[in-house]
């Protein structure tokens, strides 16, 4: 049991990354993984080894996680003329076509990298990117997603395709640009 | 009717949260096959997919 807990305890600075992450609230965070530590303490007995102890946590915390969204998200914002219509012309073409990235596999290998992604996902609206993260992160389908924020499939498809428009371009200017 | 570039990244960002029908799948490659620039961005919502989900394990290395 004592070897369980140091173990357990062992994964909270990942768990707390983890958490971090989607719910973008320290307390909140800190919050979760506390609940996903004492519930996976109290059910040593549901690990049976089967999977490693980090996958298995991560599961429970996930549901922790999605606990502290469906309590603090409510509101249903409208879905408003999009804000990256200004990219393209009146007849729909880029007015600045999409530069290829250079080597993108290679940036996957750099912790620069992940840095930079990490302040664009900061300065994405928090339902945009609360959906970004539900949808990349926790791995939901959009259904899932829908129903935990309480908006329509389409309201959730257009807030994902605002995420990855922001993020693309935050990216090209603040990763891929530079060098 | 061909797409516009600003309905094929829609729809190109919707064919990673559902299933895109035969149509709209067609429509997608015909304009990708001549245009570079959606080309590109096409590949680069789908590394976001890649880099998102590997976020958490590569902040939390010492």
């Amino acid at each position: 049991m004592e070897d369980f807990r140091s173990r357990v305890e062992h994964e909270r600075p990942y768990l707390l990354r983890y958490a971090s992450l989607q719910l973008r609230d320290a307390q909140a965070a800190e919050d979760a993984v506390q609940e996903t530590l004492l519930a996976a303490l109290a059910g040593e007995s549901g690990f049976g080894q089967r999977a490693s102890l980090r996958t298995w946590l991560t599961g429970i915390l996930k549901h922790k996680i999605i606990d502290t969204i469906r309590r603090v998200s409510r509101e249903a914002p409208a879905a408003s003329e999009d804000e990256f219509d200004a990219l393209f012309d009146e007849r729909g073409h880029w007015i600045e076509m999409p530069a290829a990235w250079a080597d993108p596999g290679a940036s996957l290998e750099q912790k620069g990298f992940f840095a930079a992604l990490e302040e664009c996902l900061k300065r994405l609206p928090e339902k945009t990117a609360r959906s970004f993260m539900m949808r990349e992160h926790l791995g939901l389908e959009t259904d899932e997603i829908c129903k935990e924020l309480a908006i329509t499939p389409t309201h959730c498809w257009v807030l994902l395709y605002r995420a990855r428009m922001a993020l693309r371009e935050c990216l090209t200017k603040e990763w891929f640009g530079k060098s | 009717m061909m797409l516009s570039c600003k309905q094929v990244t829609r729809l190109l960002s919707q064919g990673l949260d559902r299933d895109l029908g035969f149509t709209e799948r067609v429509k997608l490659r015909v304009h990708l096959a001549i245009c570079n620039g959606c080309t590109n961005f096409s590949e680069q919502v789908a590394f976001l997919r890649k880099a998102t989900a590997k976020l958490a394990d590569e902040t939390s290395k010492p």
